[in-house]
């Protein structure tokens, strides 16, 4: 079969754009797994640069990790119920909240995190402590779940499911578990995945916020491209692509479950 | 059990009257259906009974004896089919129809054996663990209606079940759904803006329009002898004849009729139905079109009323006249309905 012109440049030009993204992180994958990065591959193959990562930043993995679960309890605590709330409650009010809720992904992380210090600064319990970078990351991914939950919600015609509920005889707690929460689900999931990639990656906003002491998966990737020898650090980024990329990949497929159902 | 509704009324925050004050009784096992054009009130006074509307200060709905003006919905007992069916897409047709035994608390090996008790009366058994998404329409109503009445309620409530349904499905599942209310037994109360449905189904009919019941009564009593212009107009479709009136006979263009009686303040009316192709009728007209629908001819005459007005004639041979023929018309004095006309709406 003849292909048209056009379709050879379209693929020439598709091709050289996968390139460009993917032939750097290649190499730094590669870098990562070399014994001398300046001698070439020809020093051979090594795993001991994963093993100095995992020694010096365990902790970071570790902390990231925790924090984008508590993250994320805390933005199904939060705003499921608020989704839930705004779709009820369609008023000017309601679009007001829901721009309001949204402001953090407008202004810069940097912005945000300042704000916080300056509020928060001088209580140095809270301060010092992982609660406070997760109340800068709740701030930062709690519109996404609210958004993608509100979706699926308002997609549907959720108020005849409850009116019908209701009649059968269920109380408004029982109707909320029973037929929102399932009915919602595709958008919690997706949002939740959005909410968990996020958390894992912030970096502007942890940056500001973060203390010696605690260093995320992504802090701690800045500390060491700044302070440690290039294989190390191209270690590390292959680690980072190894937690990131499933989750990637995961949120892609249920955001687009999402937005199928929400159409 | 008895449902009684007294000076119930709705006025919604924006200040519109849905429904002005009504009473209205529904005897145990009746099967009442709330009639009218869309915007009537006849949902809102639905909803009132299912408790999913505050009517305003003053009225009461009672259960037999209970009073339930102020008990929640949930905890009213009552059975719904709503217009959309509103079946949980995320359960089975199975958990669907048990839902409401359910969260009822009734333990499992009850809840199974009455959900199959009633899958087997709405004829679903063969579905009962198919997603409810798998459904056609007609299958998704029945669902619909044995997920209301698998708890027992007290009352059944239908806001125009078969609306979502095609037009070929429709006919046949109205009876099939008369059937299967009467087998249940239960109080129902049915919301339709469909004259046929109503007839149909219902044991008694109360027509609504502008929030005001307008009529109520069986649908020989509505058909036969309705109150007033609107119901005459609503359910069977009568026409005013508007003429002169001198003594007992009406003058119209296209000829003289004799009235029962001399009626004064009262206008006539007629169905097409009862107006009869007969060489010695009084009445004269231009068939306009004759249209042939099956069982009969529908004939459109002009010439006999006022103005551009046609009149309709329902003629049951096998052969008609063409559009442009001139014919002799008869309406027997026991087929007019002598109406007053209708009093001004109170402000």
């Amino acid at each position: 079969m003849r292909r048209a012109p056009t379709w050879w440049l379209q693929l020439a030009v598709t091709l050289l754009t996968a390139a460009f993204l993917i032939v750097p992180a290649i190499q730094s994958i590669l870098a990562g797994l070399t014994v001398n990065y300046f001698q070439g591959l020809s020093s051979g193959l090594t795993l001991k640069w994963i093993g100095r990562v995992w020694d010096l930043y365990s902790d970071s993995i570790f902390l990231s990790l925790w924090l984008a679960v508590t993250c994320l309890a805390v933005t199904l605590v939060i705003g499921v119920p608020a989704a839930y709330a705004l779709a009820r409650n369609p008023g000017r009010l309601s679009r007001m909240l829901e721009e309001f809720i949204s402001l953090p992904l407008a202004v810069p992380g940097l912005a945000l995190a300042l704000a916080l210090l300056q509020l928060y600064g001088t209580m140095s319990g809270f301060r010092t402590s992982w609660t406070f970078i997760l109340a800068g990351h709740v701030l930062y991914t709690l519109p996404f779940m609210v958004r993608s939950v509100l979706a699926v919600l308002m997609a549907m015609d959720f108020r005849s499911l409850e009116e019908s509920a209701a009649t059968l005889g269920a109380s408004a707690p029982t109707r909320f578990r029973t037929i929102i929460v399932p009915s919602a689900l595709p958008g919690i999931l997706a949002g939740s995945l959005t909410v968990v990639t996020l958390s894992i990656g912030e970096f502007n906003l942890t940056w500001m916020l973060h203390t010696p002491y605690l260093k995320t998966l992504p802090v701690g990737l800045a500390d060491s491209y700044a302070s440690m020898r290039l294989e190390v650090a191209s270690a590390y980024t292959l680690v980072f692509f190894v937690m990131i990329v499933p989750l990637l990949m995961a949120m892609q497929w249920a955001t687009a479950r999402a937005q199928r159902i929400a159409r | 059990m008895t449902l009684t509704i007294r000076n119930t009324a709705k006025t919604f925050a924006d200040g519109t009257k849905a429904l002005l004050p009504t009473d209205l009784a529904v005897g145990p096992g009746e099967i009442l259906s709330l009639l009218g054009p869309s915007g009537c009130g006849k949902t809102t006074l639905l909803r009132i009974i299912a408790g999913l509307e505050r009517p305003d200060a003053g009225s009461e709905v009672r259960f037999g004896d209970a009073d339930v003006t102020n008990l929640a919905v949930e905890r009213r007992n009552v059975g719904m089919v709503f217009q959309s069916y509103a079946l949980f897409p995320n359960m089975s047709v199975r958990a669907n129809v048990g839902y409401g035994l359910k969260v009822r608390g009734v333990e499992k090996a009850e809840r199974d054996r009455r959900v199959d008790e009633v899958l087997k009366l709405c004829r679903l058994n063969a579905f009962a663990e198919r997603s409810v998404r798998a459904l056609s329409g007609g299958q998704q109503q029945r669902v619909a209606l044995a997920r209301a009445v698998a708890p027992r309620p007290r009352i059944l409530l239908l806001d125009e079940p078969l609306s979502a349904l095609d037009a070929a499905l429709r006919d046949s599942l109205r009876d099939e759904l008369a059937a299967m209310l009467r087998q249940f037994g239960i109080t129902a109360v049915f919301v339709t803006h469909d004259q046929g449905e109503a007839l149909a189904i219902a044991d008694r009919i109360a027509v609504m329009s502008e929030g005001k019941l307008r009529q109520v009564g069986t649908p020989e009593d509505l058909y036969h002898a309705p109150a007033s212009p609107f119901v005459a107009r609503f359910i069977g479709n009568a026409m005013a004849l508007d003429g002169r009136r001198e003594g007992t006979s009406l003058v119209l263009p296209g000829g003289a009729l004799s009235l029962p009686e001399p009626a004064v303040g009262k206008t006539a009316y007629v169905r097409a139905e009862c107006v009869r192709l007969d060489p010695e009728g009084q009445l004269e007209g231009v068939v306009k079109s004759a249209t042939f629908s099956g069982g009969h001819y529908r004939l459109s005459i002009g010439g006999v009323l006022a103005g551009d007005s046609l009149l309709q004639a329902h003629h049951a041979g096998r052969t008609a006249p063409r559009a442009g023929d001139t014919v002799r018309l008869a309406i027997s004095p026991s087929d007019l309905l002598l109406l007053s006309d209708e009093l001004p709406r109170p402000a």
